[in-house]
């Protein structure tokens, strides 16, 4: 146990995901051998993401005004949403520079085990948007396991009898640079079921 | 016991650090055991796909320090295909799973019989032939049995006169005699003390046979003689679809205030006017959309 201030720092760090007691007592005595401004600007940007950071009113990614860059963006197609799990996501389908509508985050997956059920999600934030806007296309992509799959099942059920709105689904199936002898069954079994032509 | 193999279900997983997970899994030889499974959260991992949630699987574990470790995997059984494709199926046999989770309490303690009891749960699961509310009833029903929970249902659960009787009591351990009858004892149909019996010894022809209001009230005691033995409120029970999905339970609202059926139609008729479903969007541009 190290004295007061530093003690405390050690705990808290402790307390953020992925950082155990040893990379809490490294960050630690490493912020103590920094230079003042270079804590001082961390210091400010913690403040800033309490104090500045908002989730945006139409789609839930995180945002810095009460609607978000991309929802605010007059060149992105208003047709087509995209929903993710986690405002994570959205900057992974954004790298792809593939996909130039809208998005709109669930906050989480349907997850019954941890008590998460379609109450605990932004699904119905999901069914007034489809009602009031000019959405023709949904485009699930949530994650590829289990919880993803089944907040998918529910997706589709419920949006299925909108009219004029497609749904659609992420592909899934083999990643690139891997073995195919090495690929489990049922990402096999998926790019196999959702073989095209070429 | 450096390295070892076992067959076991998938009960839960949970996120651990960066990319790795922690997997429980209920084995056949070992009982319940809790194991890390390193990078399976990355797109490219050998095995992620096959530690998820239902699966049976052939998996090969390193002794550690505190969890195991997982090395390999084989899938037996993809539970989880023909569950997750139906919601009302997946939340039954998260209720089943996490049943299970909490009955058996202690690691690495064999429970065969709640092994084998789990892998016959998730194939009535995933085969459709059965109505999962029925097969969760008797998976609980069951697996309480396993426990020395099973509720008397054909005697009294006090004093053993032999019924039937018409009261339950989740206190008393089943159903009671009018002389032992305790506080806050309940008095179901006989069709659903019927029901619960059938289910408890595997009568699938008259569980079957059943009417819609056995069912639900025998859900109930279920339920409550579960969580009352447990000590706990199991998380996924309120979330479990019961019947057949309507749009009113899915956002379960009372259908008054549903919004759905009521956007439904706007659309629809929006649709029908031609100016699509309202409201004034900006330009379209769709440039690199496939």
């Amino acid at each position: 146990m190290y004295e007061g201030p530093v003690q405390d720092l050690i705990d808290e760090l402790g307390r953020l995901p992925g950082i155990g007691p040893k990379g809490a007592q490294r960050i630690a005595f490493h912020l103590l051998s920094a230079e003042p401004a270079d804590v001082t600007r961390l210091q400010d940007a913690l403040q800033r993401v309490k104090e500045g950071v908002v989730f945006c009113e139409v789609c839930g990614n995180v945002s810095e005004r009460t609607r978000c860059r991309i929802c605010q963006d007059t060149r992105r197609d208003p047709r087509l949403v995209c929903v993710v799990e986690e405002p994570k996501d959205v900057l992974a389908v954004e790298r792809t520079r593939e996909f130039r509508g809208r998005y709109h985050v669930l906050g989480g997956a349907l997850d019954p085990l941890s008590g998460v059920g379609p109450d605990q999600l932004r699904i119905r934030d999901l069914v007034s948007r489809i009602g009031t806007d000019e959405i023709t296309e949904i485009i699930i992509a949530t994650d590829p396991n289990t919880e993803g799959e089944a907040t998918a099942t529910y997706l589709v059920r419920l949006l299925q009898d909108f009219p004029g709105l497609s749904v659609t689904r992420l592909a899934s199936g083999l990643p690139m640079g891997g073995d195919l002898e090495f690929a489990d069954e049922l990402t096999l079994g998926r790019a196999l079921s959702g073989r095209r032509s070429v | 016991m450096s390295l070892y193999r076992d067959v076991g279900v998938v009960l839960r997983v949970s996120k651990l650090g960066e990319a790795d997970r922690i997997v429980t899994l209920l084995t056949r030889r070992y009982g319940k055991v809790r194991a890390v499974a390193k990078g399976v959260r990355r797109t490219g991992s050998r095995f992620g796909a096959r530690l998820e949630p239902f699966a049976h699987v052939d998996v090969q574990l390193h002794t550690g320090r505190t969890l195991d470790v997982v090395t390999q995997v084989q899938t037996l059984d993809a539970f989880g295909v023909g569950i997750v494709d139906d919601y009302r199926r997946y939340t039954t046999a998260c209720a089943a799973l996490e049943t299970v989770d909490r009955i058996v309490t202690e690691e690495r303690e064999p429970v065969l019989r709640m092994y084998l009891l789990t892998v016959g749960a998730l194939r009535a699961f995933s085969g459709r032939v059965r109505d999962p509310s029925l097969v969760l009833d008797s998976f609980v029903l069951r697996a309480m049995a396993f426990a020395g929970w099973s509720p008397a249902l054909g005697e009294c659960a006090r004093c053993g006169l032999a019924g039937p009787h018409g009261t339950f009591s989740v206190i008393a351990g089943g159903t009671v005699c009018a002389a032992c009858r305790p506080a806050g004892a309940v008095r179901p149909a006989a069709a659903t003390v019927r029901l619960l019996d059938a289910l408890l010894n595997g009568d699938w022809t008259t569980a079957e046979a059943s009417e819609e209001a056995a069912r639900g009230e025998g859900s109930g005691l279920v339920a409550a003689h579960l969580q009352w033995h447990l000590e706990h409120r199991l998380r996924s029970l309120p979330l479990v679809e019961r019947h057949e999905a309507t749009i009113d339970r899915e956002t379960r609202q009372p259908e008054s205030s549903n919004p759905v059926p009521e956007l439904i139609r706007q659309r629809a008729s929006a649709l029908e006017e031609g100016n699509g479903p309202v409201s004034s969007p900006g330009p379209v541009n769709t440039p690199g959309h496939s």
